[in-house]
């Protein structure tokens, strides 16, 4: 039991003290300064650069940054569209798997263009090899556009007066080659050797010691799930994502992917801190993200580990502590912790079902999405964090009486309306969609009895979850959702597929853009010297001012939903 | 913006080749050094293949130790959990009639000794491990079974017993297949 904590303990150490020199690492590479990989990046950048005509040196405004992002998306997304519509006739199909329908792929390459890697497919039967090692692609270069977005941000505040922030083109380079590239080679060899496989073959088939023929499914695992894992994808290789024996296999290999979960947030933090020399404001924020983190995680682990109530009434014995969903060679305060790492962040990869942890614990991975910010996805974490900074400073600047000024710029009208707009679209879209899904399903139970897999206040954090991690882009699931009624189709339907791609397409860009246009505003605008009436941003007192509003604003609003689903079936099983 | 789509659609070319062509064939290429060239690593009894080493599988025989449920009866050719909500009242029910089946199997063993994870679905369908007590409670019935000095088996699965990584870190776990390929060894 203790080696159970220890074990958790040991992970949050390591990130942190591998995210540190990360941090500076990253802030180095979009900084342009000299890093030890240099000599051997350097020429791999520059094919890049060469055969993508672009000049790295030359700066864009934030507007040009913002378009040359939107068109490469939008590139990937028609490209997408088209594979994943004929994959059963093109090569690496050894398994013959069957090409995808319009709502499916629509869903499914919308997913992975935003980084989100919700997945209505399952990998063993839903694509080919050559559709996995192309939604693997998506994960490099979608986890690559949110860094690079972040770092435009990174850039206009370091400006004291710019108009030009950066070249988009060469920070995503830049993020993708020198960053997620040498990080997955390193995962990717840890999986190998630990048993992740990583072939062409097709399924293999053998007898087993009690005599079933079984079949296994096996393909090219191991560089698909170091990156899912480093870039906040979570898009798993196999059905059930990190549970699976091949995709994850030892505890070892838990650790490691799980430390990889959150490395990359957290470095972003000592990144920014480095490139703009405040390293206290660094601290200041990780210091939020992590007691908000350590708020979420702590009463997990400990329902996890304590059991379920149901199971606890029927007296049997629950030393582990609820195993429903879970993994022997994990145990509950690995897949607790799992479980929240990977919705704080954007990740979504899983290492147990969701849908099976105790009520509590599922109510606090759907409030880490919900908040998204508490260390949040590669890059495009800190832009969520970086709205709530936005309205904590104006916020507080009117309470003391002084124009609010945020790194020397003042914060007027106009950006206080994008970014109140953005820090409302969140709950807009979850709250909207799972309203409108439970007005179907209780208006008709039995044409979409299909829709749940459980019934009462679960079913409704069943369709409430969903939303959720559409639009935090998170990608995990309450996995019974379409499994009702001995249903196989799951969430596999027109109405989910494109329900869900229209949240995620929405929850990624939107929330992209409006930071950016927040911070290329303000870069433009005149420095004011700090002088004794600034207001400080590094300070404890900041920091609980920026916790508030990220309580009131994200937590509180979805307050009424959560106890809809998940407090009433606490409550319910006492 | 029209200067942008041309870059964009040869940088996505380029970043094709490089993180799905060469990324791939370079952690194909180390896999080849890797456990069974990275097909998976199997195991096999008298040179014949049993089973995947990381892969569970079904053990349903009162003479071998019984693995944990699956949702997908251990069919390795997909994966998946149970996704039953903790409050779901056929879920519990389905729970109840496995402890009744247990019952049936291993008669004298009292309800506060069997473990959940042995009544319990696990993650993936496809558990490799049992824990050190869901293995325990199952002496009993294979020592009758199959004939063997209890003690004989309670040492075979101590000897079995994974510890904690480096003794500090997890869950002790066992693996069942090896487990009950060295139970087929005892006499």
């Amino acid at each position: 039991m203790n080696t159970e904590i220890f074990g958790v303990f040991a992970m949050f150490i390591i990130t942190v003290l591998l995210a540190i020199p990360l941090g500076r690492y990253i802030g180095k590479v979009y900084n342009g300064d000299k890093t030890w990989l240099d000599p051997i990046i350097n020429p791999l950048d520059k094919f890049f650069y060469k055969i993508g005509g672009i000049k790295p040196e030359k700066e864009m405004t934030w507007q040009q940054n913002l378009v040359a992002l939107l068109i490469i998306n939008l590139v990937w997304f028609l490209f997408s569209m088209l594979v994943m519509m004929n994959m059963s006739w093109l090569p690496l199909n050894p398994d013959g798997n069957p090409s995808m329908t319009a709502d499916l792929a629509f869903n499914t390459t919308i997913s992975f263009v935003s980084n989100t890697n919700l997945q209505h497919y399952s990998g063993e039967n839903g694509v080919s090899y050559l559709g996995q090692l192309l939604l693997m692609f998506f994960q490099f270069v979608s986890a690559g556009t949110g860094m690079a977005a972040c770092a435009v941000v990174f850039k206009a505040m370091k400006e004291k007066n710019a108009d030009k922030l950066g070249n988009f083109y060469s920070y995503f380079v830049k993020s993708c080659t020198r960053i997620l590239l040498p990080l997955s080679i390193v995962i990717a060899i840890v999986l190998i050797f630990n048993g992740t496989p990583m072939n062409f073959q097709g399924k293999d088939q053998f007898i087993s010691l009690q005599g079933d023929t079984v079949n296994v499914s096996r393909g090219p695992a191991a560089a698909m799930v170091a990156i899912k894992q480093i870039g906040t994808n979570g898009g798993g290789y196999f059905g059930v994502n990190s549970a699976h024996p091949f995709e994850n296999p030892n505890y070892f290999t838990n650790m490691v992917e799980n430390v990889c979960i959150i490395l990359i947030p957290i470095a972003m933090i000592f990144a920014l801190g480095y490139m703009l020399k405040r390293k206290r404001f660094a601290w200041m924020v990780f210091g939020v993200m992590t007691i908000g983190f350590l708020l979420l995680v702590i009463p997990s682990i400990y329902q996890e580990m304590k059991g379920s109530n149901a199971i606890h009434k029927m007296g049997l014995l629950q030393n582990l502590g609820s195993m429903e969903g879970k993994e022997v060679r994990f145990g509950p305060a690995a897949s607790a912790y799992w479980g929240i790492t990977t919705t704080v962040t954007s990740n979504g990869s899983v290492n147990a079902m969701h849908d099976s942890f105790t009520p509590l614990t599922g109510m606090f991975a759907m409030l880490g999405m919900m908040i998204n910010s508490f260390y949040g996805g590669v890059g495009v974490g800190f832009l969520n964090f970086y709205i709530f900074i936005i309205i904590a400073v104006f916020i507080s600047g009117l309470m003391v009486g002084r124009t609010p000024e945020f790194l020397g710029k003042k914060i007027e009208a106009k950006e206080m309306k994008i970014a109140a707009i953005i820090a409302l679209l969140h709950p807009f879209l979850i709250l909207v969609g799972t309203a409108i899904a439970s007005h179907l399903y209780a208006g008709n139970p039995k044409e979409y009895a299909d829709w749940l897999n459980n019934p009462g206040n679960h079913g409704f954090s069943e369709m409430l979850y969903e939303f959720t991690s559409s639009s935090a882009n998170n990608g995990s699931g309450f996995e019974g959702l379409g499994y009702g009624n001995g249903s196989s189709v799951g969430d596999n339907t027109p109405f989910w597929n494109i329900a869900c791609g229209i949240v995620m397409i929405l929850g990624r860009f939107l929330p992209i853009i409006g930071p950016l246009a927040i911070a290329g505003i303000l870069a433009k605008k005149k420095y004011v010297p700090e002088s004794a009436g600034t207001l400080k941003t590094d300070t404890s007192t900041f920091a609980i001012m920026i916790f508030a509003v990220i309580f009131i604003i994200a937590a509180l609003s979805f307050f009424p939903a959560l106890a809809l689903g998940p407090i009433a079936e606490y409550f319910g099983m006492r | 913006m029209k200067q942008h789509i041309l870059p964009a659609l040869k940088l996505t070319f380029v970043s094709i080749v490089v993180f799905v062509g060469i990324y791939t064939l370079l952690i194909w290429g180390i896999a080849q050094a890797g456990p069974n060239k990275g097909q998976g690593e199997t195991v096999s009894v008298n040179n014949k293949v049993v089973g995947y080493k990381l892969v569970g599988q079904n053990f349903t025989a009162d003479n071998y130790f019984n693995s944990r449920p699956s949702a997908v009866g251990y069919n390795a050719a997909g994966s998946g959990g149970s996704n039953k909500g903790p409050s779901n009242p056929d879920y519990l029910k389905q729970v109840q009639d496995r402890v009744d089946s247990f019952f049936v199997h291993n008669p004298g063993i009292k309800k506060e000794d069997i473990p959940a994870e042995l009544v319990t679905a696990s993650g993936s369908g496809l558990d490799p491990d049992l824990s050190v007590k869901g293995a325990l409670v199952q002496v009993a019935r294979i020592a009758k079974v199959r004939n063997i000095p209890l003690e004989k088996i309670n040492n075979l699965v101590a000897q079995q017993t994974q510890k904690p990584l480096m003794g500090l870190f997890g869950t002790e776990k066992i693996n069942i297949l090896q487990l009950n390929i060295e139970l087929d060894k005892l006499k």
